[in-house]
């Protein structure tokens, strides 16, 4: 099955095409609901889609676990693995709140389908810590009070660490567009800015 | 009152922090049960129609529905509301809204369940469906609400002196319409709960993404007809809200609840994002009619106000949203006479409710472009103008009541503001610049209406000519609290340990705004402690008082002046304790400070803060105390909107710089000063936060947000479409606060979180049209507005990249 396909358990093209049609047959007549999702139901054995097994390293881990050829890298790493530090907002590759590490670059983990990791290597939020130690990274983003909710915190990190990885200084600019497809309700913005900056800084010391 | 502070004001970090920051913190989805089933509803595709027949059938034997939950479910009552009781937790008699939820399929396995619920069948009558708010109370306008015989929710009328007389001793009268749009709280965790059974006593735990949990109890209570003692709502962290998790939240709470005693297992009801945009309410749409009446000199002598507010399919906030709107639509003006009128109608849109801002956005945006076009008809400037007309201390605000008892910083805030831009001098430089671009942007629009979009090659400019800068500025006073509609108090529950370390917890919800942090610091600087030794509690109805609804700004003043009170009780006990165990006068006065307690006048008293509480706690000193903040009484005559709308008011003033670009109608905010007198400032890195926040929200307000619908129907269902602001959205923003005395909250301390985002879509506003000499009426002032002077909705449903 395609990515696109996939991303949305709640297709919003199927949603929406469902919804347009029906009514205007007017009063009284049976009508079929919009099916609120892409795939075709089968009478028998509906739900009981083929698990696949998938083996691949989650924060330095070697991980075995079976999982439907449908189901999101999120949703395996959340609700199979109770990595729930990974967040999902829009299940669309909109937001980045998904974003983990595959092999080190920043992926919104909703696009991509489990089965596509595996061998690989994810690091999620969780992986970032060292015992109950947090990285300088982490530690900034207290600092700078680089949130507000928290709930879009743990892809910025996830973002603002690759983001790292590949440029140590940024400046100011960069990490405004490095960062900006990050999406925060909140608009902690500046001082998600602040927070990056500073890691990098503590960095260089 | 205290002089000097140890923490209140300077830069605190949040207490939240590590397990944010590390992925710990527990949001509603983060939690499940072993056994947990999932909610998932079932959805009719029409904005309104009468339900003839659900059949279930085809799915009702499916081995992985569990159970079907409907309105026949509900043993008490399924209608459900927090003002006027008129939304169903399910529906059974009519859909008013494409958001509606007729029944809910229940089992283990969600992704099928979505499935299956394609395949309930149902059989309708389809009512014509009732869009355009401004026929909602035509004689012949179908009824949403049948039982309700108008579709009027709401109409507030505000009579101040004599309207005729203003008018006639005006110089000039200036009528003009704005409209403002549909939007989005967009709080990025969308809506999640779980109700866990608790069989003993056939009472229900909630666990959810709720903003206000005594009033979640409050509804699922009466879902399931049992005594409030019998719903027990936690709140787990909070992803957002900005108003936006309340009645949505209490009805999927009772879903929840319902299905949760109908099959003795926990029930998660989790929504993806369409589905949260779908249901959800958002912020009114209104149109607002302003006629102003002046003076030579630029004196307002009078406002007629007519404002139509959309409130879609359901009451929800509407009543209070439109009352805060009643209250101040004149903006923060002396106007002698006033003449106001504010309805709220049902249609068969989206429904609206309560949304950072509260009813003061839209006509905020009004009343500030009105002001500028006065100005710019008299040749003065906006500041000038403000001067004029302004409220200072002792000014009879629109609704009679007397400005006093406080410090009324109107004209503090916007000096400040002035002059920390260049503001005039800024303003008269980007006007005199702009006339040379006119009779280019004439010609633009000439040729636009004659659908010719030739120039001819004289028009040619060069490129960097069609970026246009501009400053504009806003002003706006706003009332603390719930006002003269609701009731006002709030509690907390503090708890001292004997090895001298606290629990803390109030009746308010944090929200991700730094509650809990604030409250921490309010009670450690008055026991004299850090913020470390106190240890904030989840919020849970069980535990602590109804405090009403974390709205309105209300939590600092209201909940932190609950959580300073308690400490006071505290303190003085031990106090009282001290004075016995060192045997000093009762008038002796003690300190709290650094974690220990000592005598003022015999410094050898010294005593670490733990061992003062190992010895209370010895000799039956009882160290746990509730406080409770009654806010003042508030008057109000609500068939003339006369009387005092709220015991006290916060200022503020927003100056907007842009760059236009006149070619593709793009705007972009360079830079947003931002000054504010919240009363005191408690945590210096959260009032920051929130200015950050409420001023981007506050540009996507002004320049990008719209939900758009089309019969009812939404189209913008996900961020693909929904454009809320992104890092490098808007440039600079500077906070600025000015503080000013007030007897009430936590040594002064008022409100921030709303004032911030009520003025930037004004202000942007203001300097656009200093950027491009041109009055725009509607907002958003996206790409479009600008250059087409028209807002392009595409006529089917699909719009944008992803349908
Ligand atoms: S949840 Fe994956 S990008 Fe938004
Ligand atoms: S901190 Fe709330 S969305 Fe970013």
């Amino acid at each position: 099955m395609d990515q696109d396909k996939k991303h949305s358990k709640i297709s919003r093209r199927k949603f929406i095409k469902g919804i347009g049609g029906g009514v205007v047959g007017g009063a009284v007549l049976l009508h079929n609901l919009p099916v609120l999702s892409e795939s075709a139901i089968e009478p028998a054995g509906a739900g009981l889609e083929q698990k696949y097994p998938l083996i691949f390293k989650v924060n330095a881990k070697t991980v075995r676990v079976l999982v439907e050829s449908s189901a999101t890298l999120a949703d395996v790493l959340r609700d199979q693995l109770q990595l729930t530090g990974t967040k999902i907002v829009c299940n669309h590759g909109e937001c980045g709140g998904c974003t983990v590490l595959l092999n080190g670059k920043a992926v919104y983990s909703c696009m991509m389908l489990a089965l596509d990791a595996a061998g690989s290597e994810v690091t999620t939020i969780e992986g970032l810590l060292n015992g109950e130690e947090i990285n300088p990274l982490q530690q900034a983003f207290i600092e700078k009070d680089g949130m507000q909710c928290g709930f879009c915190t743990p892809g910025q990190i996830m973002a603002a660490q690759a983001l790292l990885s590949k440029n140590p200084h940024p400046s100011r600019a960069e990490v405004m567009t490095g960062m900006s497809g990050n999406l925060c309700r909140c608009a902690a913005y500046p001082k998600i800015v602040d927070s990056v900056l500073a890691a990098a800084e503590t960095h260089l010391k | 009152m205290k002089k000097t502070f140890n923490l209140v004001g300077k830069p605190v970090i949040r207490q939240d922090g590590y397990s944010k920051v590390t992925g710990k913190a527990r949001f509603a989805d983060d939690i499940n049960y072993p056994d947990q089933l999932f909610g998932v509803m079932v959805r009719l595709p029409i904005a309104h129609a009468r339900i003839k027949k659900i059949d279930f059938s085809e799915i009702e034997n499916h081995p992985s529905v569990i159970t079907i939950c409907t309105a026949g479910d509900i043993s008490g009552s399924n209608i459900s509301g927090i003002i006027k009781q008129d939304q169903p937790v399910f529906c059974d008699q009519k859909i008013v809204t494409p958001g509606d939820v007729v029944a809910m399929l229940v089992g283990e396995d969600e992704e099928l369940l979505r499935q299956l619920a394609g395949k309930v069948k149902y059989e309708i009558e389809p009512l014509p469906a009732l869009t355009d708010p401004r026929k909602a109370l035509d004689s012949d306008a179908v009824l949403i609400h049948p039982e309700s015989k108008s579709n009027l929710i709401v109409h507030y009328p505000l009579r101040k002196g004599d309207i005729e007389r203003g008018f006639s001793q005006s110089d000039h009268i200036v009528e003009q319409t704005y409209t403002t749009q549909l939007i989005e709280h967009g709080y990025i965790e969308p809506e999640t709960v779980i109700a866990i059974p608790l069989a003993a006593d056939r009472s229900v735990k909630i666990i959810g993404s709720i903003q206000n949990p005594f009033t979640a109890r409050r509804i699922v209570a009466q879902a399931l007809d049992l005594p409030l003692t019998r719903v027990r709502v936690e709140q787990a962290e909070l992803g957002g809200s900005f108003g936006g998790k309340d009645d949505t939240m209490d009805i999927l709470s009772a879903r929840a609840a319902v299905a949760a005693l109908k099959t003795g297992r926990p029930v998660k009801i989790r929504y993806r994002r369409e589905e949260s945009v779908l249901e959800s309410y958002k912020r009114h749409p209104y149109i607002l009619h302003y006629k102003v009446g002046f003076s030579r000199e630029g004196k307002i002598k009078a406002m007629k106000i007519d404002i139509l507010a959309d409130g879609g399919a359901y009451a929800s906030m509407s009543p209070f949203v439109t009352w805060r709107s009643v209250a101040q639509a004149t903006g923060p003006y002396e106007v002698e006479n006033v003449c106001t009128d504010v309805r709220a109608v049902y249609t068969n849109n989206p429904y609206t409710g309560a949304m950072r801002g509260f009813g003061s956005p839209q006509p905020i945006f009004a009343q500030e472009s009105i002001m500028d076009e006065i100005a710019n008809q008299l040749g003065k400037t906006p500041d000038e103008i403000r001067w004029i007309n302004c409220l200072h201390s002792g000014s009879i605000t629109a609704t009679g009541q007397k400005l006093e008892k406080h410090d009324v910083n109107l004209i503090k805030v916007l000096d400040t503001a002035v002059q920390k831009t260049n503001f005039s001098r800024q303003w008269q430089a980007c006007k005199d610049k702009n006339k040379s671009i006119l009779p280019f942007i004439q010609k633009t629009h000439a040729s636009q209406a004659d659908k010719s979009l030739l120039l001819e090659s004289e028009d040619l400019v060069a490129p960097d000519l069609l970026l246009r800068k501009g400053i504009g500025l806003a002003l706006s006073y706003r009332g603390c609290s719930l006002g003269a509609e609701g009731i006002d108090a709030a509690a907390a529950y503090l708890s001292v340990q004997p090895d001298g370390s606290l629990y803390l917890v109030s009746g308010l919800a944090e929200n991700g705004q730094g509650m809990r942090t604030t409250f921490s610091i309010i009670a450690a600087e008055t026991l004299g402690l850090s913020v470390e030794d106190i240890h904030y509690l989840e919020l849970d109805t069980g535990i602590v008082p109804d405090s009403g609804p974390t709205v309105a700004s209300r939590s600092t003043l209201m909940g932190g002046g609950a959580v300073k009170i308690a400490a006071e009780i505290v303190r003085d006990r031990l106090q009282k304790f001290l004075c016995d165990f060192w045997k000093l006068n009762k008038q002796d006065v003690l300190c709290f400070e650094k974690n220990k307690v000592f005598s003022e006048s015999d410094p050898q008293k010294t005593l670490r803060f733990s061992e003062v509480c190992q010895l209370a706690y010895r000799k039956g000193v009882c160290l746990a105390a509730i406080g409770w903040y009654p806010g003042p009484k508030v008057d109000w005559d609500e068939s003339v909107g006369q009387g005092a709308a709220y015991f006290t008011y916060v200022y503020g003033c927003q100056v907007a710089e842009v760059t236009v670009n006149l070619g593709t109608g793009e705007v972009y905010v360079d830079r947003v000063v931002a000054v504010h007198d919240p009363g005191k400032v408690i945590n210096l890195l959260g009032a920051q936060g929130q200015v950050y926040g409420g001023v981007t929200q506050g540009a996507g307000y002004g320049l990008w947000e719209e939900i758009s619908s089309a019969d009812g129907f939404i189209r913008e269902l996900n961020f693909d479409q929904i454009f809320i602001p992104t890092s490098k959205d808007v440039g600079e923003i500077v906070p600025v606060f000015v503080e000013g005395d007030d007897q009430h909250g936590p040594w002064g301390a008022k409100s921030l979180g709303e004032p911030t985002l009520e003025l930037t879509a004004a202000a942007i506003a203001n300097a656009v049209r200093n950027a491009v000499g041109v009055r725009f009426f509607n907002l958003p002032l996206n790409l479009e507005e600008i250059v087409l002077k028209r807002k392009l909705k595409p006529g089917g449903l699909k719009r944008g990249s992803a349908v």
